[in-house]
């Protein structure tokens, strides 16, 4: 065999990841889909902060909810709990999950191999253009939620969940740091959307693998499983910043959410990986069967078996996680930093923590019932030394604990302690702190 | 030109499963021909031109392109360019940004964009370049997939059916591009499973039937293949005709169906080779009966092409609009 002369015979090389990862980029900020998704992302988060902090009757389901109308960074907050629910695994899915399908949908597959002539190229731009789809929409919602809270209530201060008053400056940092928590298990949720895309291909439910990943785990998560099953979860990483709002920070959920969350995101991406540089690109058919689907995502079921083993081993921590004491102890601590709050705004003589020397008890559900687990028939009696005197004042809470260890503590008595009345705050009037309460039971604490 | 061959295939076999695809295919392609690949749906067209552009490797067999052995799969010289099963195109995207990013995926410089509207006006797309894709036709995809495939100026340009969708004048179109390219010294590989598609574009044709090669070489060897031609006759005497005709050695009168055009029972239809109609002709001249109309019913390749590949499809059920 001659070539022809003069005309060198050069075999191309794949072409270079940058410019694999641009094309990818253009072709996914050029779908009608995603920009609306940014539009929505940018405005939605501020209307809504903006909007429900005039309201009376505010999203007390959210935490941090109930204080929308006294900082603009409650708004910011209650935003990420809607967002770890649904609405970051059915962004991932808009992003991730489509990422793959959508040359299945176009036919296009046979033409990016032919221009980029290398799979693995074709994977990883992929990849990094919907991660870096998915990050920019995260910081729109970040930036967007603060901001409406923000123009519209102001940069105020906020009890944390264990009632300890966190000032702006701080609190600023602490929204931003809870914010960055949540980029892990979207990270896990997007590798998931990336599996579903290459396994399951056109299908639906390729497209929405991690909003069906998010749903099943929620179904777990609602169920009294075991607390080392329950932070083993990657969902349990969306709601693992509220450690940081204790003093001192309850870490332990968001360290194992992290190492959690790479491992899925290391284990889905790999998985996915396979399954792509694998795939017949000439089968114009092939777009995914059940046999992918189980050999894709029987991993990750192993490997929630594997994470539950190594935390049970770690942290030893076992049952529920809500133990008679942790609740104890919990509202102790939030009931007399809410009181030293409740002082200070009704411009009473300064008291301090120790000076309260408060305790609790609590038993649940009356006395046939073991005091443990998640519930709303906690019942809790505070006992705490009066300011300057000898005398001990008691107050009644009721407590609902949902399974991931939030709660909410609701006054029942005396009234001039914990009942419903209204109290000056730099915001405006406010209802009197030790009123209704978010807190937090640390599920891996001791 | 230098003698080159452009492809050269010996005995490739590809397999899905138990569906052998090529079974043994040889192909020849020398340097600056326009080629075509004729055959039937299924017959392997597709397949054999995804083994030249690299996407699949081949079972058996090897395959050289532009002098160069092709190994694993992607692992194409560079100056191969083209498309099967439709031009790979992105909805979203204008048709000059489907080139642009093209372009750009390459690494070429952006500031080529003279070279895009150039070629869009070549494939007579100028008007609607900044339109998104999303609205275009069926030929104006293919012909967006063909500048897409131009760009760069490839030595070797390989379309699979590119004239699915095309109206005449943009078949015209194509043709001249192709044309254009072909006499620049480059390399033109093509399919369609209809024959005249490509007889006036193609300098040789392979034709391919259940992935065997049936015919390869120069168009007008092809029509010689095509055997004993059916011919329809319009006379001003049918009655008259049919008599002579039936007396006349080595040629048969068939009853004509397949190639029957509407409301003509007049038409009388024969069969045999051309010295019999030579005489026929002769003698209905000699009985005085005019003859009005004389042609093959089906053309001499398509014929050919009917009888090489032994489908009897019939060729009046053709999807595309004419
Ligand atoms: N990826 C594939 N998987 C299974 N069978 C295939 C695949 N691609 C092609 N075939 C089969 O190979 C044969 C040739 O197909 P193809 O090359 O597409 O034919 P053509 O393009 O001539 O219509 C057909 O029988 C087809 O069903
Ligand atoms: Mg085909």
């Amino acid at each position: 065999m001659t070539a022809i002369v003069g005309v060198p015979l050069v075999r191309t090389n794949p072409v270079a990841l940058s410019r694999g990862y641009r094309f990818e980029m253009v072709k996914l900020v050029s779908q009608w889909r995603i920009r609306l998704l940014m539009v929505a992302c940018l405005i939605a988060p501020a209307a809504y902060s903006a909007v429900v902090s005039q309201q009376t009757s505010l999203p007390t389901d959210a935490v941090y909810g109930r204080l929308m109308n006294q900082s603009g960074w409650a708004g910011s907050l209650a935003i990420l709990v809607f967002l770890g629910t649904l609405l970051l695994p059915l962004l991932t899915s808009v992003v991730a999950g489509d990422i793959f399908a959508v040359e299945d949908r176009l036919g296009t597959w046979r033409h990016l191999l032919v221009a980029v002539r290398s799979p693995r190229r074709i994977f990883v731009s992929k990849a990094l253009a919907a991660l870096t789809v998915i990050l920019v929409l995260l910081v729109c919602l970040m930036v967007s939620s603060t901001t409406g809270g923000l123009v519209s209530v102001g940069s105020h201060p906020l009890p944390g969940l264990d009632g300890h008053l966190i000032g702006s400056a701080e609190l600023a940092r602490t929204v931003v740091l809870a914010w960055l928590t949540v980029v892990p298990p979207t990270l896990a949720f997007s590798a998931v959307g990336l599996l579903g895309s290459v396994a399951l291909g056109r299908s639906p439910l390729g497209l929405l693998a991690p909003v069906a990943l998010a749903l099943v785990l929620m179904g777990v998560q609602v169920m009294p499983v075991p607390v080392a099953l329950r932070v083993a979860l990657p969902t349990n990483a969306f709601i693992a910043y509220r450690g940081l709002f204790t003093d001192p920070a309850q870490l332990g959920p968001f360290w194992v959410g992290l190492v959690v969350s790479l491992s899925w995101t290391v284990l889905a991406t790999l998985l996915a990986y396979r399954l792509f540089v694998r795939r017949d690109f000439t089968d114009l058919a092939n777009d995914g069967s059940s046999r992918l689907v189980l050999r894709g995502f029987a991993p990750l079921a192993v490997l929630v078996v594997v994470t539950t083993v190594v935390v049970a081993a770690t942290t030893g921590a076992t049952g529920s996680g809500i133990e008679k004491a942790k609740v104890e102890a919990a509202l102790s601590t939030s009931f007399s930093n809410l009181y030293v709050l409740q002082t200070d705004q009704l411009n009473r003589p300064p008291v301090t923590v120790s000076q309260l020397g408060t305790t609790t008890s609590c038993e649940k559900g009356g006395s046939r019932v073991t005091d443990e687990g998640a519930g709303a028939g906690w019942r809790c009696t505070v006992t705490w030394t009066l300011p300057g005197t000898t005398a001990v004042g008691t107050a009644i809470y009721q407590l609902e604990i949902a399974p991931e260890g939030r709660y909410v503590a609701d006054g029942d008595g005396p009234k001039e302690v914990n009942g419903f009345f209204q109290v000056r705050t730099p915001a405006g009037d406010a209802p009197n702190p030790l009123w209704q309460f978010d807190g937090v039971v640390d599920l891996l604490g001791s | 030109m230098h003698p080159f061959d452009a492809v050269r295939a010996r005995s490739v076999v590809k397999t899905f499963g138990d569906v052998i695809a090529l079974d043994g295919v040889d192909l020849d392609v020398a340097a600056g021909q326009i080629h075509g690949l004729v055959g039937p749906n299924g017959a392997g067209k597709t397949t054999l031109l995804g083994l030249v552009l690299g996407l699949a490797a081949a079972d058996a067999g090897t395959l050289e392109i532009l002098g160069m052995p092709m190994g694993r799969a992607l692992s194409v010289a560079d100056g191969v360019a083209g498309f099967v099963d439709g031009p790979g195109l992105y909805p979203t995207l204008t048709a000059r940004q489907n080139l642009m990013t093209l372009l750009a995926l390459r690494g070429e410089r952006t500031s080529r964009s003279r070279e895009v509207d150039e070629l869009l006006g070549r494939v007579g797309l100028a008007e609607v370049s900044g339109d998104a894709v999303r609205g275009f036709s069926l030929g104006m995809r293919q012909r967006l997939g063909l500048a897409a495939a131009l760009l760069g100026g490839p030595r070797l340009l390989v379309l699979d059916e590119p004239a699915n969708g095309l109206d005449p004048a943009g078949r015209r179109q194509v043709h001249d591009v192709l044309t254009d390219l072909a006499d620049s010294g480059a390399t033109v590989v093509l399919s369609s499973h209809r024959m005249d598609d490509l007889a006036s574009l193609c300098d040789e044709v392979t034709l391919l039937s259940a992935g065997r090669v049936v015919f390869s070489g120069p168009v007008h060897k092809l029509a010689a293949e095509s055997g004993e031609l059916d011919y329809r006759l319009i006379t001003s005497d049918p009655e008259g005709a049919r008599g002579v005709a039936d007396g006349t050695p080595s040629l048969r009168r068939v009853t004509a169906r397949n190639g029957s055009r509407q409301g003509d029972e007049q038409a009388l239809v024969v069969r045999g080779p051309e010295a019999a109609l030579d005489r026929l002709v002769a003698q209905l001249i000699g009985a005085g009966i005019a003859i009005r109309e004389l042609g093959p019913v089906v053309p001499p390749l398509e014929a050919a092409f009917l009888a090489l590949t032994g489908t009897e499809a019939d060729i009046n059920a053709e999807e595309t609009t004419r």
